[in-house]
C-alpha cells in the first residue's frame, strides 16, 4: 500500500472510527442517564 | 610504576575525551527542561525527571543505556513492555472526574473534532517522508495525551520516543499559549460572548458506576488493539465512582502514579542521547506535533461553530477548543476567553465536559487508529 492511500485510509477510517465511537458513546451516555435518574434525595456531587 | 598513574589518569579524563558536541547539546538540553520545570512550572513532575534523565545518559561511558545499565533497566521494565504508560493512566481515571461530560454527553463530539489534528499530521509526516508507523508515531502527538504517545511510540517507534514525548509533554503545558489567539482567529467577538446555560446536576451514581463498565465494553469490542489503553483509564475511574475501594484509588492516585512518573520520566529522558536525538529529524518532529496540537485546536473550534449552528446558536464554539487531552488545563484556557468577553459567562463546566472528553477521544483515536493499522495488516 502506498503512503497516500495508508494516509487517507487513515484519515477515514481513523477519524470516521473516532467520531463514530463518541457519537455512540454519547448516545449511550444519555440512554443511561433517562434510565437511572438522579433519585430524589441522592447526594449531589 | 608511571604507566600505571598514567593509565589510572587515562581513565579520569576518558569521559571528557569521548565527550561528542551531540552529548554537550543535549546536556543542554536537558538543563533548559530543568530550568522551564523548575523555574517556569511547565509540567515539572515530567520535565524535571525527564530533563535530568536526559543528562545523565549523555555522559560517555556511563553506560546507562547498555545491557544491565541503570537506565536500561527500568527502560525495559516499564516502557518495552507499555507498563508505565498503563499505570500512569489507572491514576489519571481514578484522579479524572468524568461527571461534565457525561452532564452534556454531546461533549463527547467536541472531544472526537479534538482529535482531527492526529490524522492530519500523520497525513503531512507522510509526505514529508516518514515511514507509516513513524508518521503514526508522529500525529499521536497530537492527543496531547503523554501517556498515549508513550504508549504509541515504544511499540511501533522506540527510536523517536524521546522526540514525541518531550513534544507532547512541552506543548502539553504550553496549552494556555497556543490556544487563545487561534480561538480568537475563529471566532467572532459575537460568538465568544454567548452564554451557555448551565444545568442541574443530573448524573446518578449508578450512571457514574455503569460509566467506565459501558465505555470498556463498547470502546474495547471497536478497537481492542487499543484495550489496555481505555480499559486501564476506566479501571482507575470505576475504582474512585464506585467509593469501595478508597485504598486502591488512593494509591493509583498518589503512590503508584508518583512512583511510575519517576521512572517514566527518568526513561524517556533516557531515550534523548545526543548521537541519537541531535538531528534535522527531531526539529520535524517537534514542529509537526506542534502543528498537530495547533490543529486539534483549530479543528475543536470549528466543530464548535457548528454545533453553535445546530443548536440554534446556543452552544458557544470557544467550548470546542477544550476537546483534547490536557485537562483541566485547555477548560480552563475557554473558560479565561469566555470571561474576557463576557464578564457574565462561566463556560467552565461546558468546557470540562469537552476536555473530559477530550481525554477519552485521544485515547479512542489511539485504540481506532492501532486497530485500523491491525486490520491493515501493517502490525
Amino acid at each position: 500500500m502506498d503512503n497516500w492511500t495508508f494516509g487517507l485510509s487513515m484519515l477515514i477510517v481513523g477519524m470516521g472510527g473516532t467520531l463514530l465511537t463518541l457519537l455512540l458513546m454519547s448516545v449511550l451516555m444519555a440512554i443511561l442517564k433517562k434510565i437511572f435518574p438522579v433519585k430524589e434525595g441522592e447526594e449531589e456531587r | 610504576m608511571f604507566e600505571a598513574i598514567a593509565s589510572g589518569l587515562a581513565g579520569l579524563t576518558a569521559g571528557f575525551l569521548n565527550l561528542q558536541w551531540s552529548n554537550v547539546v543535549m546536556i543542554g538540553i536537558g538543563c533548559l527542561l530543568l530550568y522551564l520545570g523548575i523555574r517556569k512550572d511547565f509540567e515539572p513532575l515530567l520535565l524535571v525527571p525527564i530533563g535530568f534523565g536526559a543528562i545523565m545518559v549523555n555522559i560517555p561511558l556511563a553506560d546507562l543505556m547498555e545491557a544491565h545499565g541503570f537506565l536500561k533497566t527500568i527502560y525495559d521494565f516499564g516502557i518495552i513492555t507499555e507498563l508505565f504508560p498503563l499505570l500512569i493512566f489507572i491514576g489519571i481515571g481514578a484522579m479524572t472526574d468524568f461527571g461534565p461530560v457525561l452532564e452534556n454527553p454531546y461533549t463527547f463530539l467536541l472531544g472526537a473534532a479534538g482529535q482531527f489534528g492526529i490524522f492530519l499530521t500523520l497525513l503531512l509526516a507522510l509526505a514529508l517522508g516518514f515511514d507509516k508507523l513513524d508518521a503514526v508515531t508522529i500525529g499521536i502527538i497530537g492527543a496531547c495525551d503523554g501517556p498515549t504517545v508513550i504508549y504509541v511510540a515504544s511499540q511501533y517507534a522506540p527510536h523517536l520516543l524521546g522526540a514525541v514525548s518531550v513534544a507532547a509533554y512541552s506543548y502539553m503545558s504550553l496549552v494556555p499559549v497556543l490556544q487563545p489567539p487561534i480561538m480568537k482567529v475563529l471566532t467572532t467577538e459575537k460568538e465568544r460572548r454567548i452564554i451557555m446555560k448551565t444545568h442541574k446536576r443530573s448524573v446518578s451514581k449508578t450512571t457514574r458506576i455503569l460509566f467506565p463498565i459501558i465505555i470498556t465494553v463498547v470502546g474495547g469490542l471497536i478497537a481492542p488493539k487499543g484495550l489496555p489503553l481505555l480499559g486501564t483509564i476506566m479501571l482507575g475511574n470505576l475504582m474512585k465512582e464506585s467509593g469501595v475501594v478508597p485504598r486502591l484509588t488512593n494509591a493509583s492516585q498518589n503512590e503508584i502514579a508518583n512512583i511510575v512518573t519517576l521512572l517514566l520520566g527518568i526513561s524517556v529522558g533516557a531515550t534523548m542521547s545526543g548521537p541519537q536525538f541531535v538531528k534535522p529529524q527531531t526539529l520535524i518532529i517537534l514542529s509537526l506535533g506542534l502543528l498537530a496540537i495547533c490543529l486539534d485546536t483549530v479543528c475543536g473550534v470549528l466543530f464548535g461553530k457548528v454545533l453553535k449552528v445546530l443548536t440554534g446558536g446556543k452552544v458557544n464554539p470557544l467550548i470546542g477548543a477544550a476537546g483534547i487531552s490536557a485537562f483541566p488545563m485547555s477548560a480552563r484556557v475557554v473558560q479565561k476567553e469566555g470571561f474576557k468577553y463576557n464578564k457574565r459567562n462561566y463556560l467552565l463546566m461546558h468546557a470540562m465536559g469537552a476536555n473530559a472528553g477530550g481525554q477519552i477521544g485521544s485515547v479512542m483515536a489511539a485504540a481506532v487508529m492501532l486497530s485500523v493499522l491491525k486490520g491493515m495488516g501493517i502490525i
